[in-house]
């Protein structure tokens, strides 16, 4: 059986890390118990309010975030700084790099 | 400009004799179901005619509607209600992977909560196959919910074989009939279902009103606890007028049921050919086990959500599939479940008439789409090809 091509942009999602320890950031949500779609909602959101080259800390318990929070940073060209496990929950670090965002369709 | 609205799936407006209907339960007839004076035994009295209507609705009795605030809450209540009430029995709950999110979150919660959940997989057209379904029961399966027909891609799932092995297994089965339910006719009889939910502003009905069948001596747990009020199985006072809204628009769903789907079913059927002449168009779902007023497409090349804003700016109001795709961005479970290639699930449309759907208003949209899909393709960066943005797992099929 042939294996799919899988393209590079595709390669480039997968960019998973994780970190040791928490990382100060300057921002923070907190999100634990919410479903798909809210924590891209919430990181579009709390996104537009931060400074360029400020982070922003996702605190989130739905796996899948694992996947779409690197995902979003690559779609939106923002940097994904890695993902500390906490006891019951994720902290997502992302530092903002561009105004743009690419799920805001209102303007 | 002419408007014409074809989202029928997102919500309806209300029948003008509903609205009547309603009316006097804001007013005059304002008592709590509860109290035992003239103007409360007016309200329950209203609650249990509405109760009745629904009922009949489904072929079901008046006691096994439990009434609710949405299709969202009723399936919340079926998951989450009959899991906690058997999980002495077992921990083990099966659903599809194409159901609504308040199916798949409340299974994504369970799951949090020490259930275990299989997301069973649907072929093409997004049909589960029912020996399938059997194939996922343990020992320690105690519930399957499976969608009866999907807002999204119209499919409608063999729910009576599927509700047939779940009986013969002696497994509580639940079917999310939100988007079938007023649509198309649902005997729970034949359906063999346990629970089903729908809710009324599918039907013309009002927002804010839904129902929940629950097959008599079934035993549930409440999400909300309080007062005796649907038996103690929801409590809060009543949205009286709401419900009475409610059982009006399933006295007259019944009523018209058949010559609402005789309308919308050509219109679709016009609709969906003339569509589908279009070069790189494709129709999602089935293409006869399907929604009378549905119609779903993925248009290759452009996005849902720039042919959604040029087809307003033309009048013509439609969706692009859930809140994931539209509002995250995220390609659409349901269409990367039915193998659609992520580069193509981007460009979802939906289209769903109802019986004000107007043969001229179908002959419009069928002048103004392909010529909103070339205006797109002419300035989409993809026209020429996707380049290294195309999904090569998936094939895609006319």
């Amino acid at each position: 059986m042939q294996i799919p091509e899988v393209s590079s942009k595709v390669q480039n999602n997968i960019q998973l890390r994780f970190i040791d320890k928490p990382i100060e950031a300057d921002a923070t949500t907190d999100i634990i118990y919410m479903m798909c779609p809210m924590h891209l909602l919430i990181i579009d959101q709390k996104t537009k309010e931060l400074k360029v080259g400020q982070i922003l800390a996702v605190l989130t318990d739905y796996d899948g975030a694992l996947e779409d929070i690197p995902a979003w940073c690559i779609k939106t060209g923002n940097e994904f700084l890695g993902v500390y496990e906490a006891e019951d929950h994720y902290k997502f670090y992302v530092r903002k790099l561009t105004e743009k965002s690419c799920i805001d369709k209102e303007t | 400009m002419k408007e014409i609205y074809m989202d029928h799936v997102a919500t309806n407006p209300l029948h003008p004799e509903v609205l009547e209907a309603m009316l006097p339960y804001f007013k005059e007839h304002f008592g709590n179901p509860l109290s035992l004076y003239e103007p409360g035994i007016k309200a329950r009295e209203a609650i249990e005619n509405a109760r009745a209507s629904t009922a009949s609705l489904i072929n079901a009795k008046a006691n096994e509607i439990i009434f609710t605030s949405s299709g969202a809450e009723s399936n919340n209540f079926a998951l989450k209600g009959i899991a906690f009430a058997n999980q002495n029995k077992g921990k083990h709950i099966i659903i599809s992977k194409i159901e609504h999110h308040s199916i798949l979150n409340s299974a994504r919660f369970l799951e949090k909560s020490g259930f275990a959940v299989t997301y069973l997989p649907v072929d093409k057209y997004g049909v589960i196959d029912p020996a399938i379904v059997e194939k996922a029961i343990t020992k320690e399966t105690i519930l399957i919910s499976i969608i009866h027909a999907s807002p999204e891609i119209g499919t409608i799932e063999p729910i009576a074989e599927i509700g047939k092995i779940s009986r013969q297994k002696g497994i509580i089965f639940h079917t999310d009939a939100v988007a079938s339910v007023g649509n198309i006719p649902v005997d729970i009889q034949p359906l063999n279902a346990d629970l089903l939910s729908f809710a009324a502003h599918q039907f013309y009905g009002p927002k804010g009103a839904g129902a929940l069948y629950l097959r008599e001596g079934t035993r549930i747990v409440p999400l909300i606890y309080g007062g005796i009020q649907e038996g103690g199985r929801r409590a809060g006072t009543e949205n009286v007028p709401a419900i009475v809204g409610m059982g009006k628009a399933a006295e007259l769903a019944k009523r018209d049921l058949q010559e609402r789907i005789n309308h919308v079913k050509l219109l679709r059927d016009k609709l969906i050919s003339n569509a589908l002449k279009v070069e790189r168009v494709y129709l999602t779902g089935h293409p006869e086990q399907r929604l009378p007023g549905h119609a779903s497409f993925v248009v290759e090349y452009i996005e849902g959500e720039a042919m959604l804003l040029l087809l307003a700016g033309k009048g013509i109001y439609a969706a692009s599939g859930s809140a994931c795709s539209s509002k995250a961005l995220k390609a659409s479970p349901v269409l990367i479940s039915i193998g659609t290639p992520a580069h193509l699930a981007q460009g979802s449309v939906v289209f769903t008439l109802s019986k004000g759907t107007t043969e001229e208003e179908i002959d419009y949209f069928n002048e103004v789409f392909p010529q909103i899909i070339n205006q797109l393709r002419k300035i989409s960066p993809f026209a020429k090809g996707w380049g290294d943005m195309e999904d090569k797992t998936c094939t895609p099929r006319k």
